[in-house]
């Protein structure tokens, strides 16, 4: 870095980038770089790249009830989507039936109600499990998400083993971000291992955790944020695994995925995903001495939008994400939502929710990136952005780790005093022009940004939830879902009881979501937040 | 505050978020901002029952609740976050609503009592000028 001016730019995390990359400058090593399919991974996780295997198309939808949300599932996948991806509104992702009176706002607002294996069972009505994967945006209640899952796949058939999915299950990041927290985090994270050791027993082809940095990201973390604060999550749940003293890290971290938003600093971005992928190899076989190469691998699914989608000139919306999946794609990533243009202040339309769909399907069929793998391997500028961001990787993490590891760190805030830090200075960089951000602060117009639609669940739909839930609660047999529910009590209170087997008798005996995680609530507690700004 | 002779003693605001949703970077953000612009800042962190928040208005005393809201629930959570205060006998403390907030909604939400609303994408000047207004600082 001896040849850094004091004023040359900087990425968005502040690395800093030369007027040129050369061969004298890059020293490339390609030992440490590896072909694709090799350790440690820096071009892909697979020989072949996109060549043998596309990303998978994966758009986020869900709102009001399991009717609506399974129409447009079906339209979907009729429309060439390869999987689905599930959004549950707050009170599901939260632990609260959709009667319950300190909910009445929030009811199939901002996706799908799903108060009992009924509502599971009209989501996935004419969809086979066994031929189409899904992810779940969930990760309080994700247990809880996993065992109605495998009861539908029952009533359809479907063997268990069959099942291919994810479940965000990654409740580390809600105390940080999104906030969809229930008890606290060991109990949290014993529930989670729960999930990990039954999904490597019973669902090998599902991926029992994503461990998700986007909401970091969308909190204001940088990317080099994004990505050292979730690996340091992997490393906390990976650790709890193992202490149990159960499965080795071979047996059930081929299950373990990631989740990243993508954003605007192109090439930022790419060395993000590039870098991560080479940590995380690195981190598994160093730290845990994994044997297999499938344990190593950085499964990837993200999203190209977020809070980078701005409503004045909305309609930019749709180039912004086009460059994000372009360099996503660069990077490497397994699976892909493209968020529609409106997001920012309205559900998206049918037509909106098309071309965010669309955009992902010309970048794979015409622009001919997928030819070749890891096109951009080798580039001294890509390479040396790459090595940069890992050597901030590790520093972050390092700095964790003298922290007390990364569930202190939470505990006390100090993460999110880091993100808040963050987030401040990036509002003060775009409120001052410092960052420019096209139609917002500069090339702006005097065209009113589009209002804010709410959607609402209407009337009709929300008394069709309700009646569902009170006809669930009328005619199941009521002296089982009790039972199911004290044996799932007594389960919580031992530390080495497996609780997955117990979800699903519950769910299947038509116990609710809110009887559940009440049922456990009185068991463990709740969370009490630490409060930084 | 009311003579203009002696020095105003800060305004203190409680920043709160009614409601499920756990998205808080624009919360955190208003709260530093009226922080450096000298207000005595409480952020009741997510998740806060209208109840709760009348009850950390009354033991911090405020001048303002601050409330940020992104599910699309603001109606209905400020309505009962304005009954609230009212019931804990908070009637003069003023109501503020931020967020992810329609144009069509601004006008319902001050005739629940909301004094000001400011949607996102409100810069942070006009944020901290809108607050002191409603207290009569400004």
């Amino acid at each position: 870095m001896a040849g850094t001016e004091p004023e040359s730019p900087r990425t968005e995390a502040g690395l800093p980038v030369e007027r040129l990359y050369n061969p004298e400058t890059a020293k490339l090593d390609y030992s440490h770089i590896g072909d694709p399919g090799t350790f440690p991974f820096t071009r892909g996780n697979f020989p072949g790249g996109y060549r043998d295997k596309p990303w998978t198309i994966r758009q986020y939808s869900g709102f009001g009830t399991a009717e609506e949300s399974n129409t447009r599932y079906k339209l979907l996948l009729e429309r060439g989507g390869t999987g689905l991806s599930v959004a549950a509104d707050l009170p599901t992702q939260i632990g609260y039936d959709s009667d319950d009176p300190d909910v009445v706002d929030e009811v199939g607002r901002v996706g799908v109600a799903l108060d009992s294996l009924a509502d599971a069972e009209i989501l996935f009505a004419g969809i086979p499990l066994d031929r189409v994967s899904t992810s779940w945006t969930i990760n309080g209640t994700a247990a809880i998400m996993l065992a109605f899952y495998v009861a539908v796949g029952r009533k359809q058939g479907v063997p268990v083993e069959r099942l291919r999915g994810t479940i965000q299950n990654d409740i580390l990041k809600e105390y940080v971000a999104r906030g969809t927290w229930i008890w606290p985090p060991e109990p949290s994270i014993r529930l989670i291992t729960d999930t990990i050791e039954f999904c490597a027993e019973h669902v090998p082809r599902y991926n029992a955790i994503s461990v998700a940095g986007a909401h970091f990201r969308d909190a204001g973390a940088t990317a080099a944020q994004e990505m050292a604060f979730t690996l340091a999550d992997a490393v906390a749940y990976v650790d709890a695994v193992l202490a149990r003293g159960r499965m080795t890290i071979d047996e059930f971290a081929p299950q373990i995925s990631f989740f990243f938003y993508t954003h605007n600093d192109f090439f930022e971005e790419i060395a993000k995903y590039r870098a991560g992928r080479r940590r995380w190899a690195r981190i598994v076989r160093e730290r845990w001495g994994a044997q297999r190469d499938a344990s190593c691998l950085f499964r990837v699914g993200c999203v190209a939008g977020g809070s980078t989608l701005q409503a004045p000139q909305a309609h930019n919306n749709i180039v912004r994400v086009a460059y994000q999946a372009l360099a996503s794609v660069l990077g490497g990533v397994q699976s892909m939502f493209t968020a529609a243009w409106d997001e920012p202040f309205a559900l998206p339309t049918e037509e909106s929710a098309l071309l965010a769909l669309r955009t992902q399907q010309i970048l794979a069929q015409e622009t001919g990136v997928t030819r070749t793998v890891d096109p951009l391997g080798g580039s001294w500028f890509v390479e040396s952005l790459t090595d940069a961001m890992e050597e901030r990787l590790i520093a972050i993490m390092d700095d964790l780790e003298a922290h007390g590891g990364m569930v202190r760190a939470i505990e006390d805030g100090y993460v999110q005093g880091l993100i808040a830090d963050e987030s401040w200075r990036a509002q003060r960089a775009v409120e001052s022009g410092e960052r420019p951000v096209v139609g917002v602060n500069v090339h702006t117009t005097d065209d009113p940004a589009p209002d804010i639609q709410i959607y609402g669940l209407d009337e009709a739909g929300r008394r069709r939830q309700l009646d569902r839930l009170a006809e669930v609660r009328r005619a199941r047999d009521g002296a089982a879902a009790a039972r199911a529910l004290s044996e799932l009590s007594a389960a919580a209170r031992v530390e080495d009881r497996n609780l997955m087997p117990l979800l699903v008798d519950a769910v299947e005996a038509y116990c609710t979501v809110g009887e559940i995680v009440t049922a456990l609530r009185e068991v463990w507690g709740v969370y009490r937040q630490p409060v930084v700004f | 505050m009311d003579s203009p002779a002696a020095a105003p003693a800060p305004i203190r605001v409680l920043v709160a978020k009614p409601g499920l949703d756990g998205h808080d970077r624009g919360a955190k953000i208003v709260a530093r901002a009226l922080r450096d612009a000298g207000c005595e800042v409480i952020y009741t962190g997510i998740r806060q029952t209208a109840d709760a928040i009348a009850a950390t208005a009354a033991q911090e005393d405020v001048d303002v609740v601050g409330l940020s809201i992104l599910s699309g629930a603001h109606l209905g959570l400020a309505r009962r976050t304005v009954d609230a205060l009212r019931a804990t006998g908070l009637s003069d403390v003023k109501v503020v609503v931020g967020g992810t907030i329609p144009v069509s909604d601004i006008q319902p939400l001050l005739d629940l009592g909301v004094a000001a609303v400011f949607p996102t994408g409100t810069p942070i000047e006009a944020l901290v000028a809108g607050v002191r207004r409603v207290v009569g600082a400004g």
